[in-house]
């Protein structure tokens, strides 16, 4: 290919995509540190997730998808949910409980979904997703939709039996789906050379004979790039594919860590690779945008951000009276 | 603290005397060892094995993989085999990733081999609500567990049994599943030093009283009390059974209480219908108990709905002091 030096996203995606992507890497960022505010004013009940560090595998696994394509997300699932194009003022209302949340109060942090834009779901359940992942694409396949669902799944999630079972079905079916491996290095506490027998989880793609990939997952462009390549293979039929990216949780597993299996020098040297300035100067690079526009990209996303979680503080709680509606389509007497 | 001549009296709460247990039988007996999600450095996810990394290694506080059927079926195996293994799952709700295991071998392992195996494994199970956890971690399973002849099922309410009851479970040569109530966890009580043993399979009388029966599991035992103490004010006189342990189920407490008092209400945490009171109920219904109801009995149960997220929501599901309140009022007439 003649144009090497060029990254893959700037030939591939035009400016607005590209800056759009940038705009969603701020609002998750942005998102997660309301979110933890909140926590700290106690406007938030329960636990959560932050996924500060993994913006750039969240939106540019997302790149190609459309409405019609599907994910499935994890209990780090904000940044998925984010990319998918969902609404910031009914996340933060999901959180605080409300009925104007996407699950009106009922769900909170860890089952955050959007089906009229392809997201099936964040998961309390490690590996939930992967069944529900693979049940997608055989909708797709079957109804003959053309579309593709991605998987998300995080390394220690990789342990579960429904991992094994689910690549294996997928891929005798022949199925479009891909699993995007978001490897932070550690389930919890547990760091993945204590956890998992292979050092790459992309080579466990072979013995489910479908083609794995590993890549800076803090990279935007390198992230793109592969599961790009992977959703295309998935739409010409050829079926599943892995993709693992390398990436890191700035914050802790959730708000009870206290960090006693990592160190502070080994969060630092992470910090230093933030996907979003990574990405932003590699636009500045390519003069898709201009320093001064990077920053009030950022500024617009605090305001959205300010907005939304405004838009949740002011919207009402659900009806006491209504708890255990949405248990079956018509309610059944006990 | 103690002074020379007095017993000890300490106060620990919960989570530290399901410590103090797993601690004095990892002392104890070398065959014993612990496995479960984040129990080593990060010391459990509710704090329950805390440091015992640090003082029995990590050979013997076994972090496993994100993998509930291996690692609660490796406990099986090795249970099996000799070893007397002590299985944290993170989130009771988990157990369904398990169940295989649970229900399928340890259960039925010493029946289907013409007892011929033993399967003396513990099982630990942090459950219920009130934590903002939603729907997926925040259920109470003990009735699912319960519903599988081979495994024994226990409910501690207070810190002393919670030590006891894990202490108990080692010395069992079946399968021994325990629900731990997550909001117990910091709740402090009297707990003896040293080795104790609960009996699994006996219920407590909390209170006693002359009115009403309240037989009350986990943390529902607590909510009783309160009931109990604002009933007595208005002349109800209520007694609290704690079961503590669902199978076996101590049916002589129950009923001796029932022929006293001649009214019964249940409440457990756990979803009403199908549930451990459906068991009570039927439990003092078949039996001549029954002729001394004054009244029909009452079961306060969780709703037939998963937990919601919401707080107001979460607490509306599951039986409050109120609902007793309100129960055993109506039940009583306000007159006895
Ligand atoms: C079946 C199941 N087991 C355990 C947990 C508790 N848990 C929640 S997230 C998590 C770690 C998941 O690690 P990983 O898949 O690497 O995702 P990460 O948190 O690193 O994003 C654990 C153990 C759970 N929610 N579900
Ligand atoms: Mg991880």
């Amino acid at each position: 290919m003649p144009e090497t030096n060029i990254p893959y996203v700037i030939r591939a995606y035009r400016p607005s995509a590209l800056k759009e992507a940038l705009m969603k890497m701020y609002l998750i960022r942005k998102f997660e540190e309301g979110a933890e505010e909140s926590y700290m004013r106690g406007l938030i009940h329960g636990t959560m997730h932050l996924s500060i560090g993994q913006e750039a595998s969240a939106v540019g696994s997302c790149m190609a998808l459309t409405d019609e394509d599907k994910i499935t997300s994890t209990h780090r699932g904000h940044g998925h949910c984010i990319a998918k194009g969902a609404d910031l003022g009914r996340m933060f209302a999901e959180f605080f409980g409300k009925e104007t949340g996407y699950c009106r109060g009922r769900g909170g942090s860890m089952h955050i979904a959007d089906p009229s834009k392809g997201n099936l779901g964040a998961n309390g359940i490690v590996g939930g997703g992967f069944p529900i992942a693979v049940g997608a694409a055989l909708s797709a396949k079957k109804l003959g939709t053309g579309a593709v669902t991605i998987c998300f799944f995080g390394d220690g999630a990789g342990n579960e039996g429904a991992f094994h079972e689910s690549l294996n079905i997928a891929a005798i079916w022949k199925l479009p789906v891909v699993f995007v491996c978001e490897n932070n290095g550690y389930g919890m506490s547990t760091s993945t050379e204590r956890s998992t027998a292979v050092k790459r989880i992309a080579d466990r793609a072979t013995s489910y004979s479908m083609p794995g990939a590993i890549v800076d997952g803090n990279d935007f462009n390198a992230v793109t790039e592969a599961v790009d390549a992977s959703v295309a293979w998935a739409r010409a039929r050829e079926g599943p594919s892995l993709v693992e990216a390398r990436t890191y949780r700035l914050r802790g597993h959730s708000k009870s860590d206290r960090n006693r299996y990592r160190t502070r020098e080994e969060i630092t040297q992470w910090m230093e690779r933030d996907p979003i300035p990574r990405f932003a100067d590699l636009l500045i690079a390519h003069k898709v945008i201009t320093r001064k526009a990077v920053r009030d990209l950022e500024d617009a996303a605090a305001k959205t951000i300010a907005e939304a979680i405004e838009f949740a503080s002011a919207s009402p709680d659900p009806r006491v009276e209504e708890a255990t509606k949405y248990v079956y389509a018509e309610r059944v007497p006990a | 603290m103690k002074a020379l001549g007095t017993p000890e009296v300490r106060e620990l709460s919960y989570a530290e005397a399901i410590r103090e247990a797993l601690d004095i039988a990892l002392d104890r007996d070398d065959r014993v060892f612990l496995m479960g999600e984040d129990i080593g450095v990060y010391g459990g996810a509710f704090q329950v094995t805390g440091d015992l990394v640090e003082k029995h290694g990590p050979d013997r506080v076994m972090d496993t993989p994100i993998s509930e059927l291996g690692g609660a079926g490796v406990a099986v195996g090795a249970a099996m085999t000799g070893m007397k293994p002590i299985f944290e799952f993170q989130f009771a709700d988990f157990a369904a990733l398990a169940m295989e295991q649970i229900a399928n071998q340890a259960a039925k392992a010493r029946f289907m081999l013409g007892g011929s195996v033993s399967v003396p494994v513990v099982m630990r199970f942090p459950a219920g609500s009130g934590t903002g956890a939603a729907a997926q971690h925040s259920q109470s399973i003990e009735a699912w567990l319960g519903h599988v002849p081979g495994l024994k099922v226990v409910q501690p309410s207070v810190p002393e049994d919670a030590k006891g009851l894990v202490l108990a479970a080692l010395e069992d040569s079946d399968p021994v599943m325990i629900f731990e109530h997550k909001i117990l966890y910091k709740m402090k009580g009297h707990v003896p030093a040293g080795y104790y043993t609960t009996p699994i399979g006996k219920a407590a009388v909390r209170r006693t009283g002359a009115n009403l029966t309240i037989v009350a599991t986990s943390v529902m035992v607590w909510r009783a009390i309160e009931a109990a103490e604002t009933l007595a004010a208005e002349g109800i006189d209520a007694e609290v059974v704690d079961l503590r342990s669902i199978r076996p189920m101590d049916r002589e407490t129950v009923l001796e209480s029932v022929r006293k008092t001649g009214r019964l209400i249940c409440v457990y945490e756990g979803v009403k219908t199908l549930g451990v009171g459906a068991e009570v109920s039927a439990m003092v219904a078949e039996s001549d108990a029954f002729d001394f109801l004054d009244a029909p009995i009452v079961r306060l149960g969780g709703a037939d709905s998963p937990i919601p997220y919401n707080p107001q929501l979460e607490k509306a599901v599951v039986p409050q002091v109120s609902d007793i309140l309100v129960a055993a009022r109506d039940l009583t007439g306000g007159r006895i």
